[in-house]
């Protein structure tokens, strides 16, 4: 039972909420946790205590919300009840909103187990507030300089959350990640990690994008027996001897098209089979980092495999909507390995269809948008299809383009706009894919469920 | 015609999306019908003296600048300083315009020496300075990035700075100077990358590169069309972040369709 001033300030939050859903503000994701924090500022601490089995908390650049969402769904299929931040919202605000929605007026917490996206720099506290069970670490790419500065900066901030695990606490990690490997040398007895042992999917080089050359213990260039994605991949050190760790859990035979993927997982001497709805390399790694969570929690294989291969996208994912009998993809992009994923996705499919890139540069996106030169955008060349462009820094996006030698075929500054005017280009049953940046989806996201095609977000 | 670019540290000190600065110095040679290469100078790679043509620097985290320091103590950093003196052009942002100066304090880490091109010096602030910038320059006109630094940088009396900011925070946030020129390099905060979106500056780096070749002939314009469209952008990117109005975007589009 919580005391009286966290009670106040969940009423309160929940007023909020229930205000802002009213008068159609939106879902109420972030504010109603803000004013609950202001007041009761344990707020996180208090409520995740009441949680029976705990928290699992997931953080990475890309790559969160869809496992969260793949873990939370094998949780539910297996009878428990999961508190879940399935709309995004992953700084501490969000993730107090997430509580208050899950309580009742007298502030009683309705759930057996929290699942956790977390923002790369609200880690140390939200690991400190909630006290997790288990930590899954997915990557560290270069994503908003702006925002989030290099690398290393927000390793050094991992490093502080990872301090703060309470010592029963397992991780489980990215072990293609050598930011990652080399974070957690110390946690060997409680770690769990995950990685690729596919030669077929391993990319020919390491990409521009790479954001990690060196080896993070002695800073000699690292050696790669395979890149499969970013600079995540089969390392070692010429210089000292680091070395990808042996993988708890390991992906093989990856098989990927646009209906989704198919991988053999082997971990010990077992291997399952595990197909998905999620296409493209990246979400293999996505689905890796699900099981192992799900294997570190002690669930069921045979269940396991059987829901994740029935749980969606989510928001902006390889969704897919209908518009004007036009099937349309959405692909949210957010940084060079993010954007280079999903070309490569687009590669991958068979179907020639349209692209439309939409560019916004708001404080959620990202202001600089500088990284769209280190994207390989010289891939569409090769997929010769019409590329149209739009959002506030549609001029940006058409620019780079031109210097990729692709010249595109309309350029649309507002978004709704864009949506209208692209849509026409295409044939009445054709199909197209929308690649955007976060407040660009989110608006194109908004317009389509005022349209009935899709529905809002946080709703999802 | 051939060029040869030098892009030095290329695999360490990249941070800012600097390959489109490279890929337009490429590019606008090769429009032009003048072969460009690139060639990528790491850290303990000697440099030759009168090999290339044009000279990029770009910006690096903080571990690839102290290596990249250390690497131009001696016989390399000396070729460079001639290369520069002899007229060669260079572009360093960032990272690397830093080095150029007399020196880099960091708050905690030891002093790292710069090559001392620039009659400036930088000291680690508190405070980072990041947003789109605006910036007049009294040779090439306005010139728009994006900055994100907390090194500040002064230049000493000797020093000719690139331009006046008009919006955002330049060399320091306080005397309103952005940038530093020496012969026909150039050093500036500005990213974005900068020479997309800025052609006179990159025609101005391939020109000095062309008559330093004997071809001092004027360069055949391009159809810049789109490159201006993005400056322009760019510009009214900071235009509006000055008047604050970027918090204020995403409620202005909601309230518009409410009845």
């Amino acid at each position: 039972m919580v005391g009286m001033a966290t009670r106040l300030a969940i009423v309160t939050g929940r007023i909020v909420a229930w205000m802002m859903r009213r008068s159609g503000l939106g879902g109420g994701t972030a504010l109603p946790g803000l004013v609950a924090l202001r007041l009761a500022p344990d707020l996180l601490t208090r409520l995740a205590r009441e949680l029976p089995s705990g928290a699992i908390v997931i953080a990475g650049t890309n790559g969160k919300t869809t496992t969260a969402r793949l873990v939370a769904e094998s949780l539910r299929a297996g009878g428990v009840q999961v508190v879940h931040n399935r709309s995004g919202s992953n700084l501490p605000r969000g993730i107090a909103a997430t509580f208050l929605e899950a309580t009742d007026w007298l502030g009683r917490l309705d759930g057996d187990l929290a699942v956790l996206e977390v923002d790369e720099f609200a880690l140390p506290t939200v690991v400190r507030a909630v006290k997790p069970r288990l930590l899954v670490l997915l990557n560290l790419f270069r994503d908003q300089l702006d925002r989030y500065g290099e690398l290393e900066t927000i390793a050094r901030t991992w490093r502080r959350a990872l301090d703060e695990l309470s010592p029963d606490a397992t991780v489980v990690i990215n072990a293609d990640d050598p930011i990652l490997a080399e974070l957690t040398a110390d946690f060997r007895e409680r770690r769990w990690t995950f990685g690729l042992e596919d030669p077929a999917v391993a990319l020919p080089t390491l990409p521009h994008a790479a954001d990690w050359r060196l080896c993070p213990r002695c800073g000699a260039a690292l050696e790669y027996r395979c890149v499969f994605l970013g600079h995540l991949g089969q390392y070692c050190c010429p210089g000292c001897g680091f070395t990808r760790p042996a993988l708890t859990v390991a992906g093989q035979r990856v098989r990927h098209g646009s209906a989704g993927l198919l991988l053999d997982v082997r971990w010990g001497d077992r291997t399952v089979t595990v197909r998905s709805q999620l296409a493209g390399v990246y979400n293999a790694y996505n689905l890796l980092a699900a099981v192992s969570a799900g294997f570190a929690l002690g669930l069921e294989p045979e269940q396991l495999v059987a829901t994740l291969a029935e749980v969606p996208a989510a928001f902006g994912r390889q969704e897919r909507v209908w518009v004007a009998g036009r099937e349309l993809t959405l692909l949210l992009v957010k940084n060079p390995t993010g954007f280079n994923e999903a070309l490569r996705l687009l590669e991958s499919t068979r179907r020639k269809c349209p692209v439309l890139i939409m560019i916004n540069d708001l404080e959620a996106d990202g202001r600089d948008v500088s990284w769209l030169w280190d994207v390989d955008v010289e891939a569409l060349r090769l997929l010769s299809v019409p590329v149209s462009v739009g959002g506030i820094r549609s001029g940006e996006i058409a620019l780079r383009l031109t210097y990729a030698g692709i010249e595109p075929q309309g350029r649309y500054p507002g978004v709704v706009e864009a949506l209208d005017r692209w849509l026409a280009t295409l044939p009445p049953d054709g199909c197209g894919w929308v690649l955007g940046t976060y407040t660009a989806m989110l608006e194109l996201r908004r317009e389509l469920a005022r349209r009935g095609v899709a529905v809002e977000f946080w709703a999802q | 015609m051939r060029l040869t670019i030098c892009w030095l540290y290329a695999r360490t000190m990249n941070i800012y999306g600097d390959r489109g600065n490279i890929l337009a110095l490429v590019e606008r040679c090769r429009r032009r019908g003048i072969e460009a290469e690139v060639v990528e100078l790491g850290v303990g790679e000697p440099l030759e003296p009168g090999r290339c043509d044009l000279f990029f620097w770009g910006g690096g985290q903080d571990r690839e600048q102290v290596a990249a320091a250390h690497d131009l103590q001696g016989a390399k950093g000396e070729v460079l300083r001639a290369e520069i003196e002899r007229g060669v052009p260079l572009l360093a942002v960032c990272g690397g315009y830093q080095l150029l100066g007399q020196f880099y304090r960091p708050a905690h880490e030891p002093e790292l020496p710069g090559l001392g091109v620039f009659d400036a010096w930088t000291v680690a602030g508190s405070r980072r300075m990041i947003g789109n910038v605006v910036v007049d320059s009294p040779d090439f006109g306005e010139l728009v990035g994006f900055e994100n630094h907390s090194g500040r940088t002064f230049l000493g009396p000797g020093a000719c700075p690139l331009g006046t900011v008009r919006i955002g925070y330049g060399n320091n946030g306080e005397d309103r100077t952005e940038g530093c020129r020496y012969r026909n390099a150039i050093g500036t905060y500005l990213h974005g990358p900068v020479l997309p979106k800025n052609p006179q500056l990159a025609d101005y780096l391939i020109a000095c590169a062309l008559a330093l070749r004997g071809r001092s002939d004027h360069l055949e314009p391009l159809d810049d069309a789109l490159a201006w469209v993005a400056h322009e952008e760019a510009v009214q990117r900071a235009r509006r972040e000055r008047q604050g109005l970027r918090h204020f975007w995403l409620l202005t589009r909601r309230w518009s369709r409410l009845p």
